[in-house]
């Protein structure tokens, strides 16, 4: 069901063409850091990507990779370029509308979870739906359960209740992971998820990210851990903030 | 679905942030009680502020109440004319103020009673008897002092007859020789009882006991005195003049009754009649609040400006220490705005926190204080329901600068702390 791997250098003026398998779509994407000299972290970046695929982009550090990754979650502007998620043209909007659409569309997963201590794991999943109208059917009362159904997706549901700290780094990320599940998005973003974890419990991550892939989810992974761009379905590398696809 | 359609419904989707109040309070508590001996700590300056502000204007407004208090009702009400003797040479002008006086009195908007009395040196101890009979070593009988007063006193006195009754009008009209006793006069003299009609005699004359007077609550000397019919005490003992007037008012009728009484009492004449009239009391009361703690009252607002840095400090601390809560939030879709809503609030929380602390310490201080001098308590409830929202207020006001500061965080830079 995963489409095969493309990379898009056509011209401007794809965008028309895409269609609704298309999650992501970078245009001529440039990011250029005003200083002296000035510092070209992306440089005409085209990417595709389309619903349901699981894409690794690799490089060393300082490579532009974390540009990439603010770009694609809408945490930065591109200087130059189009980048359409899930059908939106983003670089016109403003910033309460890229907001918004990071909150509903993007589910974000972090090297260092980014949980917080003093709220029990079930409040911290809970906590992905706090910043937007409730959508139809989803109402604030069912959060809870929606939460509790989450935590079980990511094999968790025995640590309802736990605080962060009580558990191990490989449940804490899960958890990171059942809160970007928790709003349902159609795209989920992962700087280095395994950066901080130790062998056994990458392994727990990356079956997870399998499974997830296997129901359907798109992902975007950043890493430099061959062992994680290993089990992507494509993998594009990122060098001097040139974007190229690397043959598995 | 087409694309098309798709589409259109994508671009329509995107919404504007939007958080229920209700989350938005249960993230600010949770930040609240996440460091809940810090939020303690940082309650501390508002908690003191609030105190001393309680503190200083309930024990004035008690203190003002407890002085106001001995002003009592009789005395607010009690409005004393006093009539000068007439000048050498102008006796034959006539009285100054006729006895028919105190009807005019009893006119005045607000007069409740009123009564005119005449005494003089002369008849301040005088030797009375009950009997007269002059046994060898007997008490050969009390020195009274013999008042004329008309038929309105003991009204005017809040009195009450223990005995018989006090002479009318028609005894008045008629001379009659009748006297009433104060109730320590008729106990001096043995008198008891007025159905046997007893007589006291002084100067020479004979004078029916119709009634004892007791319970007099104004002008107490008069229960040691003999109460003469005007009429009578000048054909007999020529107490002529009226000397003193005794105005009895309704609450807060005073100060006009006061005005007006001596115009009705001696018209053209009236600057040489001098009034005792009660103290304003509205101004007695504001006077002690004010001087009483103006001192207290800065110290207290003090206290809650350094309360105020005192919680800004802290959550600007806080804010830091949050960074990457603040980038993980953004991340989740939270607007500059609802990042700041949640630090405003709180810091909002703190300061009410101290202010529902400070108001209770400082309600329990005015009612201690209030105990220990046997004082009513006096708590105005404006204050009681202030005090927190002042509380409140200066929390508020000390969370603008660092919320400012969270809302204008760059996602991509907060979320590189650590969380």
């Amino acid at each position: 069901m995963i489409p095969g791997p493309e990379l898009d250098s056509a011209a401007p003026g794809t965008a028309i063409g895409t269609t609704i398998d298309t999650v992501i779509q970078l245009t001529g994407v440039e990011r250029t850091f005003p200083s002296d000299p000035p510092v070209h972290a992306l440089r005409d970046v085209h990417l595709t990507v389309r619903r349901g695929e699981h894409l690794a982009i690799v490089g060393p550090s300082g490579s532009g990779k974390s540009t990439l990754l603010n770009t694609l979650g809408l945490l930065d502007r591109p200087t130059a370029g189009s980048y359409l998620l899930d059908g939106v043209e983003t670089t016109g909007l403003g910033d309460l509308e890229r907001t918004s659409l990071r909150g509903s569309r993007i589910g974000f997963v972090f090297q260092s979870f980014h949980l917080l201590p003093y709220r029990t794991v079930d409040e911290n999943v809970m906590l992905a739906e706090a910043y937007r109208r409730p959508r139809p059917g989803r109402g604030r009362g069912g959060r809870l359960a929606r939460a509790h159904q989450a935590l079980e997706q990511v094999g968790l549901g025995h640590r309802v209740g736990f605080r962060p700290d009580r558990l191990s780094g490989g449940e804490r990320q899960r958890v990171a992971i059942a809160r970007a599940l928790l709003s349902d998005p159609a795209l989920l973003l992962c700087d280095e998820p395994t950066g901080n974890l130790d062998t056994e419990n990458t392994l727990s991550v990356l079956e997870l990210f399998d499974d997830l892939c296997g129901q359907g989810m798109t992902l975007v992974v950043i890493t430099h851990d061959d062992a994680v761009s290993r089990r992507a379905g494509r993998r594009v590398r990122i060098t001097d903030g040139h974007l190229a696809e690397e043959a598995k | 679905m087409s694309v098309v359609e798709r589409e259109m419904e994508t671009t329509a989707r995107v919404e504007r942030p939007w958080m229920d109040p209700r989350d938005l309070w249960t993230e600010a508590l949770a930040g609240v009680l996440a460091r809940p001996v810090r939020s303690a700590l940082t309650t501390l300056g508002t908690v003191l502020g609030i105190t001393t502000l309680v503190i200083t204007i309930g024990v004035a407004s008690t203190a003002g109440n407890q002085i106001v208090g001995r002003f009592d009702a009789l005395t607010a009400t009690s409005v004393t004319v006093t009539v000068p003797e007439p000048l050498p040479g102008a006796e034959d002008a006539g009285p100054l103020v006729p006895w028919s006086g105190t009807d005019a009195v009893a006119r005045l908007a607000g007069v409740e009673s009123v009564a005119a009395l005449a005494d003089s040196d002369a008849t301040d101890s005088v030797l009375v008897r009950a009997n007269d009979v002059t046994a060898p070593g007997d008490l050969s009988g009390q020195t009274l002092a013999v008042v004329a007063a008309s038929a309105g006193l003991p009204a005017a006195v809040h009195g009450r007859m223990t005995a018989g009754r006090f002479y009318d009008a028609g005894d008045i009209a008629r001379r009659d020789h009748v006297v009433v006793l104060g109730d320590q006069a008729a106990q001096i003299l043995g008198i008891k009882r007025v159905e046997d009609a007893p007589a006291v005699f002084f100067r020479g004359q004979s004078y029916t006991v119709i009634g004892i007077l007791g319970g007099i609550r104004r002008e107490a000397r008069l229960s040691t005195a003999v109460l003469v019919p005007p009429t009578t005490a000048a054909d007999r003992i020529g107490l002529r003049n009226v000397t003193r007037v005794l105005v009895n008012t309704a609450l807060g009728a005073a100060k006009q009754v006061a005005r007006q009484a001596p115009i009705a009492l001696a018209p053209g004449h009236q600057d040489s009649l001098a009034v005792v009239a009660p103290p304003d009391l509205s101004k007695a009361r504001a006077g002690v609040q004010n001087d009483a703690n103006s001192l207290f009252l800065v110290l207290g607002l003090v206290s809650l400006v350094v309360g105020a840095i005192g919680i800004a400090n802290v959550t600007l601390v806080t804010v830091m220490e949050r960074v990457g809560e603040i980038g993980l939030r953004r991340s989740l879709g939270a607007s500059r705005r609802q990042v700041a809503g949640q630090f405003l609030l709180e810091s909002t929380t703190i300061g009410l926190l101290g202010g529902v602390v400070g108001a209770a310490l400082g309600i329990a201080v005015v009612v201690c204080v209030a105990v220990a001098k046997e004082w009513t308590p006096v708590l105005d409830l404006r204050l009681a329901l202030g005090a927190p929202l002042a509380g409140a207020l200066v929390g508020l006001l000390a969370g603008l600068y660092p919320s400012l500061r969270a809302a204008r965080m760059e996602p991509v830079d907060a979320l590189r702390a650590p969380s």
